[in-house]
């Protein structure tokens, strides 16, 4: 009979432990993943609005998240509010902020004709001052919010749910089903829906297009003002950590099937969770070459993406 | 003029260049020189794919960074002359140009545009990842200070990236003059008519990536000897994807000598900004003019300077 102390006994004790240890570590990686894609969803839902409804092709969009973050973050340092609900009370100004944006664009490039080359050249530009700028105000330095709830978390045996990531995964999920409805069963949503497809039949309607663009455009722009508060709830953040979210939202927007609300949740939680198992079994410096990587095999294989013909 | 006119031309204004740089006889002016060529070289290769066809390339800096880092695996390996390096990196870069345009240039061009920032991200993880090539912590090139014929190693490496620039434009205005050089001016105006009237976009882009990723790995193949420590941060650095686009754009995109006005005016003005103002101010001087140009004069300074004399005619 064997006896607890031999080798042999003892390696398998040793094995069943790391087993169990790893099943609860993918399980702790998995619901990790899929906080993480909720939260994607919200950073992506502005590019789903804007690339993937109106065409317009936003890549300054993580720049106006980062924006959203470090408003969290001043208003947070200096009079003490909660991040989210600053970002809540930032989205008229941020709406503003995306029609003002819009209205260049469309004078100087859509108007004209000359959107393709020119109109990315702006928003990489704008990307690029908006990063430049920030780092020129604050520096490089890493900044975070002070909230009750950014330290705590809910624990059911092994399983371990962060507040800070929960909160902004719900939020996410509140907000997406609202712009959902809003698109779905309003006259302005339906058009906006409709804008890119065919505007000679909108006009028919009595809608101005450009109007409807523009508000289209605004609403993607408020979206950043949540989103970037719920970025410094998960992760302190420094001018440059935008970058990485350029390759994450365009790889959920194209895999999502481009302007599918529904479509960029899945390819949200879809890129939450490989990423979070990339990050916890081969180590996190692997983990930004995910999104980027899923985006270029997307690309190649599956333009139309996951939900599309 | 001719093509090997414009040679002559372009070789005697080189020499010049050189000539004053050695007479000014201050090694920086090497140094500051060396860094606008290089923009130079950078500026005509993104004019040849974004200019002349219309497909924007954010990924500037991953071609270049590929150029950079063949010359740290082939030194690593064994120490070579930098002209082998320019074509091994050259190769590197442009069939990594060749795989990018065949996966990605079937569809819109912004999914081009989109693919080539992934490119920088994916590329600058698996450096950062990668030991032999220093990984995160960089690698030491430990250049020589002498060199046969020339002497002065840094003059030696102006001399380089100034025949590379004086390659890169007689390369580019040929393309303008040439059947190729057309065929891509089709693709810019009108991709679907040129389909229709049987050119063969998708081979001419094909050519067009190739081409201007291996330019941009040329650029950055000497690089490592040039500034003797490389990092990844700084071979993927943010100025060369934001200048390589901006010079152009501010130049004017339909001429080769467009990129070359780009290139001298912004890289002269941001060598002067590092030395009297600060780098990051430099940076954001670009991201300004930028936007204002395609703003307010959207074909460049060429543009203007061809509408002025328009107007007195």
């Amino acid at each position: 009979m064997p006896v607890a102390g031999q080798p042999a006994v003892r390696r398998r004790i040793a094995h069943g432990l790391v087993m169990s240890l790893s099943i609860e570590l993918f399980i702790n990686a998995l619901i990790a993943g899929m906080l993480l894609g909720g939260f994607y969803a919200a950073v992506t839902v502005g590019i789903s609005i804007s690339f993937g409804i109106l065409d317009i092709v936003n890549i300054a969009h993580p720049a106006f998240v980062i924006l959203g973050s470090y408003i969290a973050y001043i208003v947070n340092s200096n009079l003490g509010v909660d991040p989210i609900v600053t970002g809540i009370l930032a989205l008229p100004a941020f709406y503003f902020l995306g029609a003002a944006v819009y209205q260049v664009y469309y004078t100087s490039f859509e108007k004209r004709g000359q959107d393709s080359l020119r109109g990315l050249a702006f928003f990489f530009g704008l990307l690029f001052i908006a990063e430049v700028g920030l780092i020129l105000v604050f520096g490089v330095d890493y900044r975070y919010v002070k909230a009750i709830y950014v330290d705590q978390s809910l624990n059911f045996g092994f399983i371990n749910l962060p507040l800070r990531m929960l909160i902004p995964f719900a939020m996410s999920l509140l907000g997406l089903a609202l712009l959902q409805l809003f698109l779905s069963r309003t006259f302005t949503g339906r058009a906006i829906m409709a804008v890119a497809q065919d505007q000679l039949a909108l006009q028919l309607m009595a809608a101005n297009p450009i109007r409807i663009k523009r508000i289209a455009f605004a609403l993607s722009i408020a979206t950043c003002a949540l989103a970037g508060a719920f970025l410094i709830v998960i992760q302190p953040v420094e001018p440059s950590v935008g970058r990485e979210y350029i390759g994450r939202v365009f790889a959920i927007c194209v895999l999502g099937g481009l302007g599918s609300l529904p479509g960029t949740l899945i390819a949200a939680l879809l890129l939450g969770v490989v990423e979070s198992l990339t990050a916890t079994f081969y180590g996190p410096s692997w983990a930004p070459a995910v999104g980027f990587g899923l985006l270029l095999l997307t690309l190649a294989f599956r333009p139309a993406g996951l939900l599309g013909r | 003029m001719r093509t090997w006119q414009f040679l002559v031309i372009a070789c005697g204004v080189g020499a010049l260049v050189f000539a004053l740089a050695r007479w000014l006889g201050n090694d920086y002016y090497f140094f500051a020189g060396y860094t606008v060529l290089q923009f130079v070289v950078l500026a005509t290769a993104w004019n040849i794919l974004g200019g002349y066809t219309g497909y924007v390339n954010f990924g500037s800096a991953a071609f270049f960074a590929l150029g950079a880092y063949s010359s740290v695996f082939l030194h690593k390996f064994h120490p070579l002359p930098i002209p082998i390096l320019i074509i091994a990196g050259g190769a590197v870069a442009g069939l990594v140009g060749f795989g990018t345009g065949y996966l990605t240039l079937r569809l819109r061009g912004a999914f081009f545009a989109i693919a080539t920032l992934a490119l920088a991200v994916v590329l600058q993880t698996l450096i950062v990842n990668w030991d032999y090539v220093g990984g995160s912590r960089g690698a030491y090139i430990i250049r020589p200070r002498e060199i046969a014929i020339v002497g002065n190693y840094i003059e030696y490496l102006f001399l380089i990236m100034l025949t590379l620039a004086i390659a890169a434009l007689t390369i580019a205005r040929t393309i303008e003059r040439s059947r190729l050089g057309y065929g891509f001016a089709t693709i810019r105006d009108d991709e679907l008519a040129a389909e229709a009237s049987g050119v063969p976009t998708l081979k001419l882009k094909l050519i067009a990536t190739t081409l201007s990723g291996a330019m941009m790995g040329m650029a950055g193949a000497p690089f490592p000897y040039y500034i003797g420590y490389l990092e990844p941060s700084s071979a993927f650095g943010l100025q060369y994807a934001v200048n390589s686009i901006a010079m152009p754009l501010i130049g004017g995109t339909t001429m080769w000598v467009g990129p070359l006005i780009g290139a001298v005016l912004l890289g002269t003005l941001q060598q002067v900004a590092t030395v009297t103002i600060s780098s990051a101010v430099n940076l954001l001087l670009v991201g300004v003019l930028l936007v204002a140009f395609v703003i307010i004069a959207p074909k460049g300074i060429v543009g203007l300077v061809q509408d002025r004399m328009r107007r007195k005619d």
